[in-house]
C-alpha cells in the first residue's frame, strides 16, 4: 500500500510539477556522472532503499556487517589517527621532519622511502642516479634506520611504512629498533604495506615475480602473528589502483579482491584464519565525487564482512572488520591555481571521515608541483584538525546513513563491486588468488585501468568534466609555492655511508646471514628470521633483495596501453 | 609524409605510468604510430629502441623528480647517435626553473599534468612538421 502510494505519487510530481519546470528550465547538463563515470539521478527517494534491511544490511556500529563503522563509538570515542605521510633526504632530515610533526600534533609517523630504497636498490647502484632521497628517505643498512628513529620511543608512536618490495627489509629494520631500544617486539605498533598485488596492478615498484612475492608477504604474515600482534602485516591498498586511473568501482573491487587473495594464500599456507584476519588493513583512495566516495568506503566494509564471515568462516568479529586508512587523492591536484588544492583535500578529507576512516593523509596543496614544504604540509595537517574539533562531523556516527541518496549508493557500489570480485574468482576457477595472479599475467587490471583513465582524460578534454582552473576559470599565474629541493649531496652521503658501514661490519657475519637467507629460499622456510638476521648484522637492502633476484629472477611487466 | 612515429618512454625507477598511457592512447588515436617501451628503462636503451625504430619523436615521462639527471643523459646520447633531428619532448612534475634550463638542453615540450590531450598532440605534429 505504502509503495503504491509512493510510486503515484511520484509519478503525479514528475508529471505535474516537474515535467512544466523542465520544459521552461530545462537541467544544467544532459547527463549527471561521478569522476567514475557513475550516473546519478536527479532524485532518490524512498522507492531507492526499498530492498535495504537494516538489521542485515547496516545494523549497528562495531557489529556484523559494520557498514556504519567498526568501532562502538567511533569518533566520540577517539579520532582518527592524522597521518601524514613524510620523509625525504638522508635519514637525518626525515628524523627532524618526524620530530616536528610530533610536535605539531601529529598523532602517527608515515614513512616515505626514495625509489631505490623501494625498488631494492642502494644509493650506489646506476639505477638510482638522481633518485636518492628524492621522493622519500634513503635506507639502505640498519644504521639509517638507527638515524631516522633517533629519539622517537616505538612504545609509544606508531609508525607507518609504504613500502612494498622490500617490506620485509624494512620490518625487519623496525624491529631491530625496538630490540635496540628495548621495546618488547609484541608492543610495536604501525603497519607496512606490504601489498605487492596492487603493484603488479597499479603502482609498479616489484623486484620478484608474483608468486614468489606472496610467499614472502605469507611468511610475514607468519612470522607477525606471533612476534609483532599489534602491528598490522599489510595495507592491502586501493589508494594506488585508483591514482592509476581506476573508477571508484574498479578501486573497490580489485582492492578487495586483492585483500581476498591475501587470505587465501594465508589458509593456503596452513595459517588459522582467526589469526592473522585481524591484523589485516586496507588503504583507500578519496577523491573528488564527494557522496560515491563515502558509499565506497561503506559498501568495503560490508563486502568485506560478509565473504570474510560467510565465504571463508572466520570467526572472530576482528576478522570480518574491515579498518582503512585514506589518503585525500593526489592525482587531482593541480599544477594550476595550487592553493585551490586546498579547499580539494577538505572536500576528500571530509568523505574519508563521513566514511568512517581510522586513519588520513591529507595532501599538501603545493603536490603537483614537486615535494611539499613545511607551511603547506602544516595546512593540510589543519584541514584535519578544523574537521575535527570545528565542524562538528565527528560528534555522531555515520551521519549519513539513512539517506535515500547515500544508502541507494552504497548498494549500487557493492552490486558493481560484486560482479567484479565474481569475474576475476571466475578467472581464476573458484580461487580469488589464482584469478588476481592471472588478472595481472594476462594484463587484465592494467588495461581496465587504462581504459578508464583514458575515458576520464576526454571527458576532461571535452570539457565535460570540469577542472577549476584547468579547463574551466583558468587565469595568468602569477602564484607559485616554494618548493623544498632535495640536495644533491644527499646520495654522496648516502654513499659514503654505505661505505662506511660495509667496511666496519663483520663480514662472516653477513655472509652467514645471506647464506642462510638463500638456503631458506631454496628449502621453502620461513625467510623473515633470515631477513632480520640479516639486517641486525648490518647487510644491505640490495644485499638482502640481490639474494631473493638470485633464487627468484627479476620481474618484468609486459609493456602494453 | 607518412604516420608519425613516436617512442614514449619511461626511464629510471619511477613507476607513474597512468599519464603516458594515456598519452600512447591519444596518440595513437590521433594517427600516429606508438611504440611503447613500458618501464624502468635506461637512457641507453631509450635511445637504442628510438633508433632501432626509426621514431621521429621520443616522448619521455617522468614524475619522480630525477629528470635533471635523465633528460641531459638522453639528449647527449641521441646526439651521439645521429639523433639530433628527432623531437625529444618530456612530461610529468618538473619546476619551472628546471624547464628553463632543459629547454636550452633541447627538451622541448614538458608538459605538466594537466595538459589536454590535444594540445600535445597539436604540438607534436606542428613541430614534426617543421622539421621535415
Amino acid at each position: 500500500m505504502k509503495e503504491l502510494t509512493l510510486k503515484s505519487e511520484r509519478a503525479r510530481w514528475e508529471k505535474e510539477v516537474l515535467q512544466p519546470f523542465l520544459e521552461e528550465h530545462g537541467e544544467r547538463k544532459g547527463r549527471f556522472i561521478t569522476v567514475s563515470g557513475e550516473e546519478i539521478k536527479r532524485l532518490y527517494t524512498p522507492e531507492d532503499v526499498q530492498g535495504l534491511d537494516y538489521d542485515r544490511d547496516l545494523g549497528y556500529p562495531g557489529e556484523y556487517p559494520f557498514t556504519r563503522g567498526v568501532y562502538p563509538t567511533m569518533y566520540r570515542g577517539r579520532l582518527w589517527t592524522m597521518r601524514q605521510f613524510s620523509g625525504y633526504g638522508g635519514a637525518e632530515e626525515t628524523n627532524r621532519r618526524f620530530k616536528y610533526l610530533l610536535k605539531e600534533g601529529e598523532t602517527g609517523l608515515s614513512t616515505a622511502f626514495d625509489m631505490p630504497t623501494l625498488m631494492g636498490y642502494d644509493p650506489d647502484h646506476p639505477l638510482a642516479d638522481g633518485e636518492v632521497g628524492v621522493e622519500g628517505v634513503s635506507v639502505a643498512t640498519l644504521r639509517d634506520f638507527e638515524i631516522l628513529f633517533d629519539g622517537i620511543p616505538l612504545d609509544r608512536v606508531s609508525t607507518s611504512f609504504t613500502i612494498n618490495p622490500t617490506a620485509a627489509v624494512i620490518y625487519a629494520m623496525y624491529i631491530a629498533i625496538a630490540d635496540q631500544q628495548g621495546v618488547p617486539r609484541t608492543e610495536l605498533r604501525g603497519t607496512i604495506q606490504n601489498d605487492m598485488l596492487k603493484e603488479f596492478i597499479a603502482q609498479k615498484e616489484w623486484v620478484i615475480p608474483p608468486k614468489p612475492a606472496i610467499d614472502l608477504i605469507v611468511d610475514i604474515f607468519e612470522f607477525g602473528i606471533k612476534e609483532t600482534p599489534k602491528f598490522n602485516l599489510i595495507s592491502i591498498s586501493g589508494y594506488h589502483i585508483r591514482e592509476a586511473g581506476a573508477t571508484a568501482v574498479q578501486e573497490l573491487a580489485f582492492t578487495l579482491a586483492d585483500g581476498f587473495a591475501y587470505v587465501e594464500a594465508g589458509l593456503e599456507r596452513g595459517l588459522d584464519l582467526d589469526s592473522f584476519a585481524p591484523q589485516l588493513s586496507f588503504f583507500f583512495n578519496s577523491h573528488n565525487s564527494f557522496f560515491e566516495e563515502i558509499a565506497k568506503f561503506r559498501a568495503a566494509r560490508r563486502i568485506w564482512a560478509r565473504r570474510m564471515r560467510e565465504h571463508y568462516g572466520a570467526k572472530r568479529p576482528e576478522s570480518w572488520r574491515l579498518r582503512f586508512h585514506t589518503q585525500t587523492a593526489g592525482c587531482t591536484l593541480t599544477e594550476q591555481q595550487p592553493l585551490n588544492n586546498i579547499i580539494r583535500v577538505a572536500l576528500q578529507a571530509l568523505a574519508a571521515v563521513l566514511g568512517g576512516t581510522q586513519s588520513l593523509h591529507t595532501n599538501s596543496y603545493d603536490e603537483a608541483l614537486a615535494l611539499p614544504s613545511e607551511e603547506a604540509v602544516r595546512i593540510a595537517l589543519r584541514t584535519q584538525q578544523i574537521i575535527a574539533h570545528e565542524s562538528g562531523v565527528a560528534d555522531t556516527i555515520d551521519p549519513l546513513a539513512g539517506s535515500y541518496f547515500v544508502e541507494s549508493l552504497t548498494d549500487e557500489m557493492e552490486r558493481e563491486a560484486l560482479d567484479y570480485i565474481g569475474r576475476i574468482e571466475r578467472m581464476g576457477e573458484g580461487s580469488l588468488l589464482k584469478g588476481v595472479l592471472r588478472g595481472i599475467e594476462e594484463g587484465f587490471f592494467q588495461r581496465e585501468i587504462a581504459r578508464a583513465a583514458y575515458e576520464y582524460q576526454k571527458r576532461v578534454d571535452s570539457g565535460e568534466q570540469v577542472i577549476v582552473g584547468v579547463n574551466k576559470y583558468v587565469i595568468e599565474e602569477d602564484h607559485k609555492p616554494r618548493i623544498l629541493r632535495v640536495d644533491p649531496e644527499v646520495q654522496r652521503r648516502q654513499i659514503a655511508r654505505l661505505n662506511q658501514v660495509k667496511q666496519e661490519r663483520d663480514q662472516a657475519k653477513v655472509k652467514a646471514a645471506l647464506a642462510g637467507l638463500r638456503r631458506a629460499c631454496e628449502r621453502g622456510e620461513n625467510r623473515m628470521p633470515h631477513i632480520l638476521e640479516a639486517v641486525k648484522a648490518q647487510a644491505s637492502l640490495q644485499e638482502i633483495m640481490d639474494t631473493l633476484r638470485e633464487v627468484y629472477g627479476q620481474y618484468r611487466e609486459p609493456a602494453m596501453f | 609524409m607518412g604516420k608519425i612515429r613516436v617512442l614514449m618512454a619511461k626511464v629510471g625507477l619511477d613507476g607513474h605510468d597512468r599519464g603516458v598511457k594515456v598519452l600512447c592512447s591519444a596518440l595513437r588515436d590521433a594517427g600516429m604510430e606508438v611504440i611503447y617501451t613500458g618501464l624502468h628503462n635506461t637512457p641507453e636503451q631509450v635511445v637504442r629502441a628510438a633508433l632501432q625504430e626509426d621514431v621521429d619523436v621520443i616522448g619521455i615521462s617522468l614524475l619522480s623528480g630525477a629528470h635533471m639527471a635523465i633528460f641531459p643523459k638522453v639528449r647527449r646520447l641521441m646526439d651521439e647517435h645521429g639523433l639530433k633531428d628527432v623531437l625529444l619532448l618530456g612530461g610529468g612534475i618538473i619546476p619551472d626553473e628546471d624547464k628553463e634550463a632543459l629547454r636550452k638542453l633541447g627538451v622541448k615540450g614538458l608538459f605538466g599534468p594537466g595538459t589536454p590531450l590535444s594540445e600535445i598532440v597539436e604540438y607534436i605534429k606542428r613541430e614534426v612538421q617543421q622539421r621535415h
